[in-house]
């Protein structure tokens, strides 16, 4: 397979956090990158810092130094509003909890992403987003207030509202955490089918090696630099 | 723009209960602000009313004429004669101005006066009274006499006179007696009394006679012109104003109300001006409550704003989001306020109406536009402190697990 220029490249990732006296290097001097298409699992200890730097990744935070580039865009230096931007049109998110907005209905709650950025709920929209629902198997769900579905629900649409945008990369931070082991297991699947079918490059953390075990790589953290890689 | 008005509507709906509170907090110091407009302003109506009714509002008299000065013919030296209060001004030619004055908008009625100081006898007993003579239509012209007779008829014949309750009573006089009056110019006359009026000013009630013109014209020694005009206004407010008018257009002195009731002029704005400081904290107090129940809000939903912000959602939007609920709870609560308010004052009388211990409200004074603008934008105000807060929300922070 040829390899064209990678989806995302960090080189020497520091992330330090100063809490007046106190100061905790979590990422130190860390070098990743990532192809377009790749599914891959972020393991590593709690505390290791996966969450940070999913969040780094994710342009939600900034790190202390280090490069970063995504699709051959600086990430760096840019502005929050150009982020923001950036962060809607490439970027999916699935949290582990708390994902939705509970006033919203599934269905609104997919189309956010394409909505904020329009400024308005299209009809195009709203069918993608329906398209969607019905993939992640909760087109009976379409309408139901947020606050109405079950955990397992709320991931799957959660999973679906990462995608509204066509993102190039699905940044997971523990989706299946809070999840029963068959809810996990379908949330899972529903990701290894998505990352098939669209190419879209997934990063998923977690602590379930069973589900580290369904990813086609593994990047583990240890003392805030990559321990081991497996391809 | 649309999505952020979806986003804070449905906000607002989620919360039924304390939206349903937080503009009925509103509605109710927009009441208040309403509710202080008309009162003040049926204050000033009525103590306008009260002083101002039955006088004209804008006085039309004859310019001062300058000291005469002559030369002594032999010695040369100067004789002025001094501007005296004996000399008196006259306008010649009123009756020609008379259709350019009531073209003017505003005014609705002139009426020319002869007009001058006298006595009345009666028997032993004497008085000092102010003489008006005018044109026997033009009687209820200025002050309303014709609807405030407590005795006899308002119809002003020659040989008639139209005498105030306050004298009738202290010279002991009555519909259908005679008296006789002595003018400034030492000119008698004996009137028969026609009617008793009583305007409710004691300065009137107490001195004041309406006498033909032509009467006046003896009793003043005024074959013609008058001593001034009198005109009222269908708003007594643009007197300064329309008397500016009146001597642009006929070069005549015009004096407005206003110049000779500076004291109930001050004790009105000064009257206004509490009732402002009223308004103000009103607004106030619905500034404080609409910013602390956004900022209330935004702390509650910070994680869900920090998924929005995830989402790709801007600043612009969060901002956005809470500036329309504060906008929006300002409208409502505004036109709620400012309806129930008018509804309420519907039931009270006019100002002119009202009675001694009831309120004087004049519901046209509510000030309702005016009261749901500034809440409006008081609300919006409000708003950019809690928007801005929401805006900086960082979505690592709240997005917990
Ligand atoms: N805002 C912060 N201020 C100070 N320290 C922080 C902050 N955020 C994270 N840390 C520290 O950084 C380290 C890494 O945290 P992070 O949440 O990235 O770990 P993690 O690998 O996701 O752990 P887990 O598996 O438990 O979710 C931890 O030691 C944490 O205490
Ligand atoms: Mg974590």
């Amino acid at each position: 397979m040829i390899v064209d220029t990678p989806l995302l490249i960090i080189t020497d990732l520091v992330k330090e956090f100063n809490d007046g006296e106190i100061s905790t290097t979590v990422l130190n001097g860390l070098s990743l990158s990532l192809d377009r298409g790749e599914f891959v699992a972020l393991l590593g200890p709690s505390g290791s810092g996966k969450s940070t730097l999913l969040s780094i990744l994710g342009t939600l935070m900034r790190p202390t130094s280090g490069r970063f580039e995504m699709l051959g865009f600086n990430l760096i230096g840019a502005r929050d509003v150009d982020l923001t931007e950036f962060r809607n049109q490439h970027i999916g998110f699935v949290f582990q909890a708390h994902n939705l907005l509970p006033d919203f209905t599934a269905l609104e709650n997919v189309m956010f992403p394409a909505a904020t950025r329009k400024g308005r709920e299209t009809p195009v929209d709203r069918r993608r987003a329906t398209e969607l629902l019905d993939k992640v198997g909760l087109a009976d769900r379409r309408d139901f207030p947020a606050s109405k579905l079950s955990g397992g629900q709320k991931q799957r649409v959660a999973v679906a509202r990462a995608l509204m945008n066509s993102p190039d990369l699905v940044l997971a931070d523990e989706p299946t955490g809070n999840l029963d082991r068959e809810s996990a297991r379908r949330v899972m699947d529903l990701l290894i089918d998505l990352n098939g079918t669209d190419g879209t490059t997934f990063l998923i953390s977690t602590h379930d090696e069973t589900i580290a075990g369904q990813c086609r790589r593994e990047i583990r953290l240890l003392d805030g630099r990559l321990a081991r890689e497996r391809h | 723009m649309t999505y952020s008005f979806k986003v804070a509507l449905r906000y607002l709906a989620s919360n039924r209960a304390q939206t349903a509170l937080l503009i009925a907090g509103v509605a109710v110091g927009v009441y208040i602000f309403v509710f202080m407009s008309a009162l003040i302003g049926g204050l000033a109506v009525l103590l306008l009313n009260r002083t101002v009714g039955n006088i004209a509002h804008v006085t039309i008299q004859a310019p001062d004429r300058d000291p005469v000065s002559l030369y002594g013919r032999d010695s040369g030296t100067l004789v002025a004669i001094l501007k005296s209060v004996q000399q008196r001004t006259t306008l010649q030619s009123a009756a020609a101005f008379l259709p350019a004055i009531e073209a003017i908008p505003n005014v609705t009625s002139v009426a020319g006066v002869v007009a001058g100081n006298g006595f009345l006898t009666k028997g032993e007993a004497i008085a000092p009274v102010i003489v008006t003579g005018v044109e026997p239509d033009q009687v209820s012209a200025i002050a309303n006499v014709a609807g405030n007779l407590v005795a006899g008829s308002g119809d002003l014949t020659i040989g008639i006179a139209l005498i105030g309750s306050g004298l009738a009573k202290t010279m002991g006089l009555q519909v259908g007696q005679r008296v006789s009056i002595r003018s400034e110019r030492n000119i008698d006359a004996t009137l028969l009394i026609g009617g008793v009026f009583s305007l409710g000013v004691s300065s009137v009630d107490d001195g004041a006679i309406y006498v033909h013109l032509r009467t006046a014209r003896v009793l003043f020694e005024l074959p013609d012109g008058v001593s001034r005009l009198e005109v009222k206004l269908d708003d007594l407010r643009l007197a300064p104003e329309v008397a500016r008018r009146i001597a642009n257009t006929t070069g005549l002195k015009s004096i407005p109300w206003t110049e000779k009731n500076e004291q109930l002029l001050n004790g009105l704005v000064a009257q206004a001006r509490s009732g402002d400081v009223i308004k103000g904290f009103a607004l106030v107090t619905i500034v404080i409550g609409v910013a602390s129940a956004l900022l209330l809000s935004t702390y509650r939903r910070q994680s869900e704003i920090g998924i929005m912000r995830a989402m790709g959602a801007t600043r612009r939007f969060v901002v956005g989001v809470f500036m329309i609920q504060g906008g929006l709870i300002g409208l409502a609560g505004g036109l709620l306020g400012a309806g129930l308010g008018y509804l309420s004052l519907l039931p009270f009388p006019l100002p002119e109406a009202t009675s001694s211990t009831g309120l004087p409200i004049a519901i046209g004074e509510g000030a309702y536009g005016t009261a749901i603008l500034l809440t409006f934008i008081g609300a919006i105000f409000a708003a950019i402190w809690p928007a801005s807060a929401a805006s900086r929300v960082d979505p690592v922070k709240v997005i917990g697990p």
